[in-house]
């Protein structure tokens, strides 16, 4: 077909080559999304603190790291973080390029779910948080038990999405050599002699994976949407 | 930690300091990232329109399908694909220029994000926008070009903002095809003068400056096209 063989590619090859690349990738999705999230939820709660000591750090933190390339940002933490600090790690110093990959990533997407959860916060009305203090509560209780709770769960769609694109993007730790989906396809094409091929089915899979999810999150939503 | 800027008026040993190959790779970002916004742009709002025309099933899907196929790839899998697979499929492509494939590649990349944005802008609009265009006598054509794109577009500029901004920050990912941009810039006088942490301060507040300058741009033009009594949110996207 137009000169392409994909006939090559079995599954010999691909648990050779593009399972353990398959894996970190989904781990770093998984690091990247839930460490986000934490660090994320962690900064809006400074930028709405009303603190000014608390909100201009978090304001930096978000703005600047929303305004350079993710792929900047990649090379940066590669370049940053010291050798000790993977010696920390038992095997850590084997796997520098993937551990230095994920503290990237939780650090990069905290700026931007921390934005999604900035918007998720202040979607709640007023009156859930004068229901909380009118109870006695305290700020943290209100914010632990009666906000965050539903904030969290109007912004499940939007952080699903976000967590889509965090997908996509794990590609760009080609820049650092870190071995995951794409290079797993790269690596087995360049050995094969198959470049061509194995970005095209690198692409499939992307592809699959990537309308899978948005599939998923279209139907989350309109369930969400049926039970307000 | 020991900063020493002076290598920048050094010689690279092309006859040209590292100063002038910095301003020459910014200039390939600015240019990567301004012809694909024309690509992102033009493509993006003919793809959203069809995406919400009436009585036209199989123009639906085609936009439908566009945007489906180039938001889920990532975008350097995308560059990947016009870099190396497309030439070999269609040899009559062998003979454009790699940065008109990487332009290629991040505008049709875009033009599904933007896409989704002018679907989203036109489906926002109310009803009877629509109808009154209908009752003027106004063809289909005629409605958006008249009535309802004008409007639709005004409405979503801060999410295209956002987008733009998207886009020059993309631009980065050319360096996988060997633009000479500005990581590509960055990546290479690391290597060559071991100064790494110089160069990336330099390199990220370009790109910076750039993503604000695009920002303060499209600021600019939102205020010269605000419709008259309309408030005006300003909407975060999501996304990079």
């Amino acid at each position: 077909m137009l000169g392409l063989d994909l006939s090559f590619f079995n599954w010999e090859i691909i648990s050779k080559f593009v399972k353990n690349g398959f894996i970190f990738s989904v781990q770093l999705t998984v690091v990247g999304t839930l460490g986000g999230i934490l660090l994320g939820t962690l900064l809006a709660l400074m930028r709405l603190s009303g603190k000014k000591a608390l909100m201009i750090p978090a304001v930096i933190y978000v703005n600047g790291m929303r305004s350079v390339p993710l792929l900047m940002v990649i090379l940066w933490f590669f370049l940053l973080v010291p050798m000790s600090f993977y010696e920390l790690i038992p095997g850590g110093s084997n796997y520098r390029a993937e551990i230095s990959a994920m503290i990237t990533f939780v650090a990069f997407e905290a700026a931007y779910f921390s934005e999604i959860m900035r918007a998720g916060i202040q979607s709640i009305s007023r009156g859930q948080v004068n229901a909380g203090r009118a109870l006695g509560m305290t700020y943290a209780q209100n914010m632990r038990l009666v906000i965050l709770p539903q904030a969290f769960r109007n912004m499940v769609p939007v952080l699903l999405t976000q967590t889509i694109i965090l997908f996509q993007d794990t590609s760009l730790v080609y820049a650092i050599g870190a071995y995951d989906l794409l290079k797993g396809f790269t690596t087995a094409g360049k050995i094969y002699g198959r470049t061509e091929e194995a970005y095209l089915l690198a692409a499939v899979v992307y592809f699959v994976m990537c309308y899978g999810m948005s599939y998923l999150v279209k139907r989350l939503n309109t369930r969400i949407a049926i039970i307000r | 930690m020991n900063l020493d800027w002076t290598f920048f008026l050094n010689d690279n040993g092309s006859g040209r300091t590292y100063w002038q190959l910095m301003l020459d790779a910014w200039g390939w970002t600015l240019s990567v990232a301004g012809l694909s916004w024309v690509v992102a742009m033009l493509l993006g709002a003919l793809m959203g329109t069809l995406r919400t025309l009436p009585n036209s099933p199989w123009l639906v899907r085609l936009g439908n399908v566009w945007v489906e196929l180039f938001r889920n790839i990532p975008l350097l899998v995308q560059i990947f694909l016009w870099y190396f697979v497309v030439p070999k499929v269609f040899p009559a492509m062998m003979q454009v220029p790699g940065f008109v494939l990487v332009v290629l590649a991040l505008g049709f990349f875009t033009s599904a994000r933007i896409a989704e944005q002018v679907r989203a802008g036109i489906l926002a609009l109310p009803r009877g926008q629509r109808y009154a265009g209908m009752a003027l006598g106004f063809s289909t054509a005629q409605t958006y070009r008249y009535v309802i794109l004008p409007m639709a577009f005004r409405m979503i500029l801060p999410p295209l903002t956002s987008e733009s901004m998207n886009l020059l920050k993309n631009s980065s990912v050319a360096y996988a095809v060997s633009i000479a941009e500005l990581t590509m810039f960055a990546l290479q006088t690391q290597e060559e003068t071991a100064r790494g942490v110089e160069v990336y301060i330099v390199v990220t507040a370009l790109y910076a400056i750039s993503a604000f300058a695009v920002n303060r741009v499209m600021a600019l033009v939102e205020k010269k096209m605000h419709i008259p009594g309309m408030v005006m949110a300003g909407a975060t996207g999501g996304g990079h």
